[in-house]
């Protein structure tokens, strides 16, 4: 099966990316700025964001995916969306899953610098904005750190995509779901492949992100 | 009218009431300071005296919790405008703070923030980088530089901005000695050069000395005397600053008598004679270089017969320096004297000997107490 690929199996590594890359990338929208918010400035009731973030950092998916179905079941707040059982529920829940990684870990990244580094950049004449880009860039390992951890969180777990999900096949089935699915039937064959396959995908994505961030380090 | 047209013109940063307070402690109080137009304004000061909080104020990157600060006689007020300002400075902290890039980037960064052209920031770096001899680094990564080499970029970076003030936090601390005098020689010079108002933090006396058009002195967060370099390490206002510009000998007395401009001032036991024009009855304290009191023994050559005061003591103390020996002498109260090594062993002077310590009265300076 690994080796003639199969039309079912490609639909459900093609969601699973599809599913988490989108996740990854919508929380790197929302959590990088919160985590350069967080990490940059002193204001009241600060700490408790922070504790927020770090507690968000390790919520179990199987518990974020119940309150994501709490809210969108069709006589949740949100219910009006009708998006239950459907790929954007999954988006959903892993977005909340991988957004306080992103943003703990930008914060993490951008505590870590020498504080002076902030003063030099607007010294050179930045505006603020130009100051916050450069000590992204400057961020950048940390930065990178961040998108292995939430995508690695969101591509292998399985509690709440089976949750919002419904493993669905042709819908919302995807790889870990599967995996979970064939084991309860018993089928140890394809769960092994979808496994490996799991497996050799993380490791490609951490590899390319690996070779990213490591780059610049040789001179 | 006129005359204060003049010297507004001359200033280009005025603060007034400069206050900051940090854990309910004031870490600066400062009623009135100017930097004055292509001046070198060296801040001097012992550690915690707040002259890196004056440093950031002054360059509009810190703001003070109370207190006025004009550029250039305009009133500095919204972010807008301090962003603007602040791209007519250029400062240079202890650390070399390079960015994680190559050294190239880093110098051209700030020309990029400031919108110079394309050309002209290329011409600006490459220009800069020359001067301060790193020119062969541009294409490094700066975190792989030296201390002395990450120092020399992080001043091209500075000067590449060709601002109208630079600020420096003492740029050349944490370097070894040779290094640095390498450093400082070519700063020296470049900014003999480039006339650019300046505000340098310093340690270092002789930086100091070499550098200063005027030299300002902070202890406590507070600014105790500003003036000429000359004036504030030979006639300190106070005690505190006389300590601080290791002025020798600081000794406590009063004045006995003043006859035409000689004042006899009685210390611990024994008496001097001072030029001061301070009246008797006054509380002083007296300072008196190390290196302007001669040794010699009772009964040998004596070659300072002009020198009004002649104290006999016992020597107490003998410290060898690395040029110098550093002697005290108990004549009535401590006396400490620099003289040569060869002096030192040709009168083989040890604790205990007795010797004949001679000042003239006009090296004596007088700080009447409040």
């Amino acid at each position: 099966m690994l080796v003639h690929g199969d039309r079912q199996v490609l639909q459900i590594v093609l969601l699973s990316l599809g599913v988490s890359g989108a996740a990854t990338a919508l929380s790197l929208l929302v959590g990088v700025p919160i985590g350069v918010a967080l990490g940059l400035n002193r204001f009241p009731g600060r700490r408790f964001f922070v504790t927020l973030v770090n507690t968000g950092m390790g919520a179990p998916p199987v518990v974020v995916g119940l309150v994501v179905t709490l809210f969108i079941w069709r006589n949740g707040p949100l219910g009006l969306l009708h998006i239950l059982y459907t790929p954007a529920a999954m988006i959903l829940a892993q977005f909340i899953i991988a957004m306080p990684l992103i943003s703990g870990f930008t914060m993490a990244g951008i505590q870590q610098l020498d504080p002076k580094l902030r003063l030099q950049i607007q010294a050179l004449g930045a505006s603020r904005m130009q100051m916050v880009k450069m000590l992204l860039l400057e961020a950048r390992l940390p930065l990178l750190a961040a998108v292995m951890a939430g995508f690695g969180a969101v591509i292998s777990e399985v509690g709440a995509s089976m949750m919002v999900g419904g493993n669905i096949a042709g819908q919302t089935r995807v790889m870990t779901t599967a995996i979970v699915g064939e084991v309860s039937k018993g089928d140890f064959s394809i769960a092994i492949a979808l496994s490996v396959l799991l497996m050799i995908l993380v490791f490609a994505v951490n590899l390319f992100l690996t070779w990213v961030q490591q780059r610049g380090k040789k001179s | 009218m006129t005359q204060s047209h003049i010297t507004q013109n001359r200033v280009t940063i005025s603060a007034e009431g400069l206050s900051v307070t940090r854990n309910e402690k004031k870490t600066l109080d400062i009623p009135s300071i100017q930097v004055l137009r292509d001046e070198v304004l060296v801040i001097i000061g012992p550690n915690g005296s707040g002259k890196t909080t004056l440093v950031l104020c002054l360059a509009l990157l810190m703001k003070p919790d109370a207190g006025k600060i004009e550029y250039k006689g305009e009133a500095v007020k919204d972010d807008h405008q301090i962003l603007q300002i602040r791209r007519q400075m250029a400062v240079v902290f202890q650390e070399s703070l390079l960015l994680n890039t190559s050294v190239w980037n880093n110098v051209i960064m700030g020309l990029g923030f400031r919108s110079v052209k394309k050309e002209e920031a290329k011409a600006r770096a490459q220009r800069w980088l020359e001067r301060f001899g790193v020119a062969h680094l541009a294409h490094r990564q700066a975190k792989t530089l030296s201390g002395g080499e990450a120092k020399r970029v992080s001043l091209a970076r500075a000067f590449a901005l060709e601002p109208e003030v630079l600020f420096l936090d003492e740029p050349f601390e944490g370097l070894d000695s040779p290094t640095r005098q390498a450093l400082t020689s070519d700063f020296e010079s470049v900014l003999r050069e480039t006339k650019i108002s300046t505000v340098m933090v310093t340690h270092d006396r002789n930086e100091a000395l070499i550098l200063a058009d005027r030299v300002a002195v902070l202890i406590n967060g507070q600014l105790r005397q500003i003036g000429k370099p000359n004036d504030i390490f030979n006639y300190p206002l106070d005690e505190e600053v006389a300590g601080f510009v290791e002025i020798g000998n600081i000794l406590n007395g009063d004045i006995r008598q003043q006859i035409n401009g000689m004042a006899v001032v009685s210390i611990g036991s024994n008496q001097i004679e001072a030029v001061s024009p301070i009246p008797a009855g006054a509380r002083v304290t007296a300072c008196l270089r190390f290196e302007d009191i001669t040794l010699s023994l009772p009964d040998g050559f004596d070659n300072t017969t002009s020198a009004r005061n002649r104290l006999k003591g016992v020597i107490t103390r003998v410290v060898p320096l690395a040029a110098q020996v550093r002697v005290t002498v108990d004549s009535g109260f401590q006396l400490t004297a620099l003289i040569t090594r060869r002096s030192y062993e040709e009168m083989g002077l040890v604790e205990g000997k007795e010797v004949s310590a001679a000042f003239k009265a006009s090296v004596i300076h007088l700080i009447p107490h409040k």
